[in-house]
């Protein structure tokens, strides 16, 4: 299992969403990715795009400038 | 019901998912036959309707999603979003087919927008297209006679099915086929939004983005208008994804043709601005509080001290006799100038884009 770190900071909605899609495709199932953003739509975007497409939220750090989401690669892509 | 064609296969339909209410009940009357369907959403750099919230403070804290995400999670289907912002750049710069009321190339648009989705629908094995378009229902891109034009400079052809007005269209293969059944798809036309409403109250659905056509910002006139001054600066139509989202932040004023004035509105663009600092040269008010601003185009001496007297304006030392401006270039090298501030009387209303 890996985690990666992916830096979308300075991105804006839905470039912060795209980019974790992009890079979840090359990961495996079980895999974590922590990626940080700067744009606070991806508190809302990217657990939605997560539920669709069946990866695990594992947590949300949200700063006043920057918001940090982890979660877990699914199986079902 | 789960459609099975004489195959025994069941279809698979790619659908171009804008986040609107049409592209929704597109895909929900083929699910009701049984198609799957999988969304396709795609980022041109001028689907921004996040951008400002995301920069502007006083919006942060308003209910903020993605329509597109939002209605793929309502109807339980997949969306991949493609970015193709690259691309797109021919489309808006070069269109066959012309603009619209506004720099919007919406034929242009939509037959690229078919053409990627088809490329898509091959490599991942999907049977057909299909759009929520209506007949009537925009000017350019959704008319009896410009939607075969799609159809056809798309490479789709008779892949492509409209359910929404699929009833005054020739018969599509997945017709034809009996991969969809034509008598449950609709004949709706005009700008007239009720029967979708009626439909959209039949399945359910109690709620949904209004229509759709304003997520892009090129159909709006004043941005229309700074992307066009952007161009004539320049002397050639070209830009970055860095141009076009910095048309909707700020004040922009350009006092000479060869540069303008990026001046942030609130807290939330300063910051945003901020981040940008390396690729302009930027101005920041020091002994009075103010905004930051970004000039976009080469300044001289002269021409930084017309702007430091510009930005001095909108600070809140407006009436001081001196205010001090600290100019950073892109190289970092960093000073400070004391200049008067420009009475609002010597702002030409010409200078603001």
């Amino acid at each position: 299992m890996s985690e990666l770190v992916l830096d979308a900071r300075n991105l804006l909605c839905p470039l912060p969403v795209i980019r974790t899609q992009n890079q979840v495709e090359k990961m495996n199932a079980g895999d974590t990715l922590c990626v940080q953003c700067t744009d606070h739509g991806v508190i809302n975007d990217i657990p939605a795009w997560c539920r669709i497409n069946g990866h695990e939220i594992l947590s949300i750090d949200e700063q006043e400038y920057e918001i940090v989401i982890k979660l877990r690669v699914g199986e079902c892509r | 019901m789960t459609k099975i064609s004489n195959d025994n296969t069941q279809r698979k339909a790619v659908a171009l998912v804008s986040g609107g209410l049409d592209s929704m009940l597109a895909v929900k009357v083929l699910q009701e036959q049984g198609v799957h369907v999988e969304g396709i959403n795609f980022f041109t750099g001028f689907c921004v309707e996040g951008h400002t919230h995301a920069i502007r403070k006083k919006d942060r804290d308003k209910p903020k999603r993605n329509n597109a995400l939002w209605v793929a999670e309502q109807l339980g289907i997949k969306l991949h979003i493609l970015d193709v912002s690259e691309d797109y750049k021919d489309v808006v710069i070069n269109p066959k087919h012309g603009y619209g009321a506004n720099l919007n190339p919406c034929l242009d648009c939509k037959g690229f927008m078919v053409k990627q989705a088809m490329a898509w629908m091959e490599k991942n094995d999907f049977d057909f297209l299909i759009t929520g378009e209506v007949m009537g229902q925009r000017p350019m891109s959704q008319r009896k006679d410009t939607m075969p034009v799609v159809s056809r400079e798309s490479g789709a052809g008779d892949l492509l099915l409209r359910p929404l007005c699929a009833k005054l269209l020739p018969e599509t293969l997945p017709e034809r086929e009996g991969w969809v059944d034509r008598d449950q798809l609709l004949d709706f036309s005009g700008r007239n939004r009720k029967p979708q409403m009626a439909l959209a109250e039949k399945f359910g659905f109690k709620e949904y983005a209004q229509p759709a056509g304003g997520c892009c910002f090129l159909t709006d006139a004043n941005y229309s208008s700074k992307l066009a001054d952007l161009w004539q600066a320049r002397g050639e139509k070209t830009y970055e994804i860095d141009d076009i989202v910095m048309l909707k932040v700020g004040r922009h004023l350009r006092p000479k043709p060869h540069f303008k004035l990026i001046i942030a509105r609130e807290e939330g663009e300063t910051n945003f601005l901020r981040g940008y600092r390396k690729n302009y040269i930027s101005l920041n008010t020091v002994s009075h509080s103010g905004p930051i601003s970004l000039i976009d185009g080469e300044a001289d001496e002269e021409d930084i001290e017309l702007a430091a007297r510009l930005v001095a304006r909108f600070c809140s030392g407006r009436n001081a006799d001196l205010v001090t401006v600290n100019v950073i270039q892109k190289s970092g090298e960093s000073k400070d100038i004391d200049v008067k501030p420009l009475t609002a009387d010597e702002i030409p209303q010409e200078w603001y884009v």
